[in-house]
């Protein structure tokens, strides 16, 4: 899997929106002073009468286009993902999520990979925060050709639907005709010794575990979960009754995000060992993003030799 | 205004406060100071000012209202109600289990609301997307945003504003409703927001301050909002909490607070005799 193609989910978002705009007039787009880095900026600069910069203030920008959703349009609201969960939970909770309004959130810099700005900036808390609003769709696609699915899916679903994208250029796997849905998750690789449940970036680093956890002859099946709420829950209760043991991937506090998702399923539903792999309950820091995965435990290598452990019980 | 349109506002505006009052003495809870000081505004809103069809709430071109200030609910059903959004028997439903009428407005459940609110500050950020919207989709509509005084102390509040001057939303309306107390007393000594009128003119907007009870007041206010082009304009009106209830105005203590059925009475006698008194005009 050398040599792949690796374009940032945040690149793809504001191409997607780009996209998206030309064929819908109802379409408007908020930022909040990050258009240049969550992309928003693509879309501005080709439908400039339909971008609203709301300025350093997220709260705001939320209830703004929750009102702009109620008269009828589609609202995308733009910010880091620290500042569109975190900052403006309450707005996106009460103004958005309550009365069902359809706002698309377009966070990007989630996770520890934002690297050098450090912990203020690095949200691994996200999924947690926005899987607990009733009736809020929680996606992190995994590639260029999933995010972009993504998104053109978000404005098609009627209500609020939080999305994650990523700074880092991570690598293309998809080809272009993934059928994308949204609450549907995909095997990408076979097995029955373990699976390995993965969302966003940590999907390839999974498939990438998978290769090595094959010639070390466990069968990893590798299943990716762009939605993170709804839980694909057939497909997920299929690989435990399938494989018997569970790990979940996740750049994430493994604290309320997929892995937990995963447990809080199998614990009701079909008791499953699982063994999660995140960010342990604790704050992430500066440095290049690759050294953070690296360090933290989100990467290949990780994955396999933690997988490899559940296999061998 | 003529002489009997105003004293048709007088009467609705006390049919509203009964409204008020029936409504949190059946719930047992609520907030009766705070939707009494706003009566008189949401008799004149919707009884004059806004382009609302009650047989068709959806209406799409319809005016939009956005009760920052959404403990004052009861102030709203009321209004509602009278205008024929719901049955005016639904009042005593207030906050009961099943009922429409939630502590705070729900914009999916009752005919009529156009924003769900509560949690102060979001009203105003919302209304302004409204208006926002409305302008883009050639909407030649009006909204409305009443604000509490204390709800000024949100920093959201200030974000929504320069939001509206910067995108010169002179489509929308900003009413705030200066009663003075807030939950633990005056807003002066919580945590004084004031010169409200002057911080709003550093925000860029047309200000008008009245005296919230008096239509002919609140009548020109409207007037000049609708006159001013390209600047956001906001309507400053000195209110009294409980407006309309002896025992209740200027007490804070009757911010949150429902009746027990002695005080209800003794309200309600007040208020029928307010009826009377302009029935006999």
């Amino acid at each position: 899997m050398a040599d792949v193609k690796k374009i940032a989910t945040r690149d793809s978002y504001g191409a997607a929106l780009v996209e998206l705009g030309a064929e819908h007039e109802d379409l408007i787009v908020f930022d909040a002073d990050l258009a240049g880095s969550t992309k928003t900026g693509m879309f501005r600069k080709a439908y400039p009468d339909r971008h609203f910069n709301c300025g350093i203030a997220e709260g705001n920008m939320m209830a703004v286009a929750a009102g702009a959703a109620a008269m009828g349009m589609v609202a995308f609201a733009s910010s880091f993902a620290m500042f569109a969960s975190g900052r403006a939970f309450e707005q996106v909770r009460n103004s958005i999520g309550y009365p069902r309004l359809n706002v698309k959130i377009g966070a990007t810099h989630g996770g520890i990979s934002v690297g050098e700005d450090g912990a203020s900036h690095q949200c691994c808390e996200d999924f947690a925060l926005m899987r607990s609003i009733p009736g809020m769709v929680v996606m992190c696609p995994a590639d260029d050709v999933e995010a972009r699915a993504a998104v053109k899916a978000a404005y098609e679903y009627d209500g609020p639907v939080y999305l994650r994208f990523g700074r880092l250029a991570i690598p293309v796997f998809h080809d272009e005709n993934y059928e994308f849905q949204i609450g549907r998750g995909e095997v990408l690789h076979d097995g029955d010794d373990v699976a390995v449940i993965a969302t966003g970036l940590m999907t390839y680093e999974a498939l990438k575990a998978a290769d090595a956890l094959k010639e070390r002859g466990v069968g990893a099946r590798v299943i990716n979960l762009c939605t993170i709420k709804p839980l694909d829950e057939e497909l997920v209760l299929k690989a435990a009754r399938e494989c018997g043991k569970i790990v979940t991937c996740e750049e994430h506090s493994v604290i309320g995000g997929l892995g937990e998702a995963v447990c809080s399923l199998l614990s009701e539903k079909c008791p499953t060992p699982v063994r999660r792999i995140g960010v342990n309950d604790e704050f992430g820091h500066s440095g290049p993003a690759s050294a953070l995965l690296e360090q933290f435990g989100l990467s290949a290598e990780h994955i396999a030799e933690v997988a490899a452990e559940m296999a061998a019980k | 205004m003529t002489p009997d349109e105003k004293k048709q506002l007088q009467l609705t505006a006390v049919h509203i406060r009964e409204g008020v009052l029936t409504g949190t003495h059946a719930a047992k809870a609520g907030h009766p100071g705070g939707s009494l000081s706003a009566a008189d505004l949401l008799a004149y809103l919707y009884f004059k000012e806004l382009r609302v069809d009650p047989k068709n709430p959806e209406w799409e071109d319809r005016d939009r209202f956005v009760l920052s200030k959404g403990h004052a609910a009861p102030a709203l059903y009321a209004a509602l109600a009278l205008r024929g959004f719901f049955p005016e028997d639904e009042l005593t439903t207030l906050r009961r289990i099943g009922s429409r009428l939630q502590g705070h407005p729900n914009m999916n459940l009752i005919p009529g609301v156009d924003m769900s609110t509560g949690s102060l500050g979001q009203g105003v950020s919302a209304a302004a997307g409204m208006a926002l919207a409305a302008k883009r989709q050639g909407k030649d509509l009006r909204v409305y945003a009443l604000l509490g005084d204390g709800e000024t102390q949100e920093g959201e509040v200030w974000e929504a504003l320069m939001f509206v001057r910067h995108y010169k939303l002179d489509n929308l309306c900003v009413i705030i409703d200066n009663n003075g107390l807030q939950i633990d007393g005056k807003i002066s000594d919580v945590m004084d927001p004031n010169p409200i009128p002057d911080k709003l003119r550093a925000f860029g907007f047309a200000v008008t301050e009245i005296d919230g009870h008096d239509f002919e007041q609140i009548e020109a206010a409207f007037a000049r909002a609708k006159a001013t082009k390209g600047v956001p304009f906001a309507i400053v009106m000195k209110t009294v909490k409980g407006k309309g209830v002896s025992y209740m105005e200027n007490q804070a203590g009757w911010h949150g607070k429902a009746p027990n059925d002695e005080e209800y009475e003794a309200a309600m006698k007040e208020l029928r005799a307010q009826l009377a008194g302009l029935e006999a005009q």
